[in-house]
């Protein structure tokens, strides 16, 4: 029955990085653009479940204005920052964006200060399922992964069977064709930044009840998203998806088994990944 | 190559400043010009080898680690030993990590060696070996004996300075002579068209690889130094704010050129320490990160050639304009 747990729990987390990672690669895929301070999304996101619950009382009310707040972001940082990045090097891409994550993280440092903050379950979830007499398993967790597994759902659906779907998956393969064939792919790429901001975004909203929100809590998460976006491929969001729920259950699973080595076993299941396959699981052509 | 004047004014303004009897600008300078080595050890991968490593404070830690775990609790090591020994820890760790990323390119060397220089942090971090979160300390600095005799004192700030000064000169002047070298070329020719090098039958993997295990060597000597001065060590030196912090110092002095990484060295520190200044900002000095997030954005925006770039670009403002 722990283990069940343990699983469960380990697939929950490996979900909610799955949101992050594929907003991540999706940025990768068809911008071009690493984006080291995704991580900050998801931090930016986390704090304005806190601060909007603690405002109008309820998460509920939050994560609807959370989203468009996030999403708002994301639309003004692609036209004036992200835009002038896409012919650039990925050196230039990397020290812009972590010049970024010091920005965010002073910011929130500035307005919201230092403290370690905590969100109120929502009362509607606050129940746990009883598994056995003394073990139970709280609904929220179960509510996370139900949202992670919806939206993967959702942009499967957009990605593979919708017009913008297709014009995004041409837009990523040859830019100049598809603006040649009449599309506006400057609307297309501030679009898709948006969106994968405001998965991060989500991410950290849904996920603030559970992990509490702390200063620097984006950059832990980002690495570990890196690691998923290697071992899946960066560009696949099937790779995203099978990778996050590898590392999602060997981290829950080392901490039972191998405390000390925790931190390292999802580093080690990427080296052996690399060894076998250095492109990633899924490699994007 | 000719080496610039600016290099030649530089040192022999370090060379003096001791004069000054100012022991805080004698640890200030030291810290420089160890990272100054650092940043030039990158500049061999990122600038030359065009391999952008973000996870370099991996070799820089391991160095400084290889130092606090070699030294006996309360005594001094000898520097002869540890000094050749953590070089070699940081190398041989280079080479393995080396085997695994050189094969990957692009963005996914970024993160690839990013994520194993993470794999480190925790490694230092979560477990026993190296103290935990906390750190060690390093009680006595390494000893500098000759026949016997005491050739440098560590502990005496200008022994320190000098020795740092001389072993960037060193480093400074090694490098140079191994990227004029045929494997030097051979390394930027791999970096321009690694196929075309391929064609013609140099093992290219074996050049990168190369260049990964020098690189590594020389950041270990750069964190074996830092050890030494601040007789101090803990997990945060392997954290990837430190692999971007000295990214930052070579576009800040301008990639591909080794006095571009020293006086990027000098620029970023000297910035940091204007912005972190209670003195001139008062209360607002602890977010110096928030200027300094924005500095990084503007230079990347509109300096990508970093300091000397500028100042070339200043000699011959109209050839480079569209370059």
């Amino acid at each position: 029955m722990e283990l069940l747990i343990q699983l469960l729990n380990g697939i929950q987390y490996g979900l909610l990085l799955f949101l992050l990672a594929s907003g991540l690669t999706l940025i990768f895929g068809i911008l071009g653009v690493l984006n080291l301070a995704h991580g900050s999304f998801y931090m930016v996101g986390a704090y304005l479940a806190f601060w909007l619950t603690e405002r109008t009382g309820s998460l509920w009310v939050a994560i609807p204005l959370g989203l468009a707040i996030v999403f708002l972001l994301g639309l003004l940082l692609e036209r004036g920052l992200f835009s002038r990045l896409y012919h650039r090097d990925h050196l230039h891409q990397v020290l812009l964006t972590f010049g970024l994550i010091l920005i965010f993280e002073e910011l929130r440092s500035v307005l919201l200060g230092d403290d370690v903050h905590g969100v109120p379950v929502p009362a509607l979830l606050s129940q746990s399922i009883p598994l056995t007499e003394t073990l139970s398993y709280p609904i929220y967790r179960l509510f996370i992964s139900g949202v992670c597994l919806a939206i993967a759902a959702g942009m499967y659906a957009v990605i593979q069977k919708t017009k913008i779907g297709m014009m995004i998956r041409a837009g990523s393969t040859n830019r100049e064709m598809v603006q040649s064939l009449g599309i506006n792919i400057g609307l297309l790429y501030t679009l898709v930044f948006a969106v994968g901001v405001t998965l991060a975004g989500l991410a950290g909203m849904i996920a603030a009840p559970v992990s509490s929100v702390f200063p620097g809590m984006g950059n832990q998460i980002i690495i570990i998203c890196f690691v998923v976006a290697i071992i899946g491929g960066i560009g696949s969001i099937k790779g995203a998806l099978v990778a996050a729920l590898m590392i999602g259950i060997a981290d829950t699973v080392g901490v039972v088994l191998l405390p000390e080595f925790s931190g390292v076993a999802v580093y080690l299941l990427m080296a052996v990944v690399l060894l076998w396959r250095p492109q990633g699981l899924f490699k994007v052509a | 190559m000719k080496t610039p004047v600016i290099l030649i004014a530089g040192s022999i303004g370090i060379a003096l400043l001791p004069l000054t009897g100012s022991v805080f600008y004698m640890q200030l300078l030291s810290k420089i010009m160890v990272l100054a080595i650092f940043a030039m050890s990158l500049d061999l991968l990122v600038g030359y080898g065009g391999l952008v490593s973000l996870g370099h404070a991996a070799f820089f830690g391991v160095g400084a680690y290889a130092i606090a775990l070699l030294s006996p609790k309360y005594e001094p090591a000898s520097f002869w030993l540890t000094f050749p020994l953590a070089l070699a820890i940081a190398a041989a760790l280079a080479l393995v990590i080396g085997l695994l990323v050189v094969r990957a390119t692009g963005v996914y060397f970024i993160m690839v060696t990013l994520a194993f220089a993470q794999m480190l942090y925790y490694l230092f971090h979560d477990t026993k070996l190296g103290g935990g979160s906390d750190g060690l300390f390093l009680y006595a600095r390494p000893e500098l004996k000759l026949a016997g005799a005491k050739l440098l004192n560590l502990e005496a700030p200008v022994h320190f300075y000098y020795l740092v000064f001389a072993l960037m000169l060193g480093v400074f002047f090694l490098l140079r002579t191994i990227l004029a070298s045929p494997f030097g070329h051979a390394l930027s020719a791999v970096r321009v068209n690694e196929q075309r090098m391929r064609s013609l039958g140099f093992p290219a993997l074996w050049y990168k690889l190369a260049a990964f295990v020098l690189a590594g060597g020389l950041a270990g000597l750069a964190g074996y130094l830092s050890a030494c001065q601040f007789g101090f060590v803990n997990p945060e030196i392997l954290s990837w704010h430190y692999s971007a912090g000295v990214l930052m110092m070579l576009i800040l002095g301008g990639m591909g050129r080794l006095y571009g990484a020293v006086v990027g060295a000098f620029a970023f520190v000297l910035l940091q320490e204007v912005l972190a200044s209670d003195r001139l900002f008062g209360p607002l000095a602890k977010h110096w990160q928030l200027p300094m997030g924005v500095f990084i954005v503007l230079i990347v925006l509109l300096a990508p050639s970093g300091l000397t770039g500028l100042a070339q670009l200043a000699k011959q403002p109209r050839a480079a304009v569209d370059g």
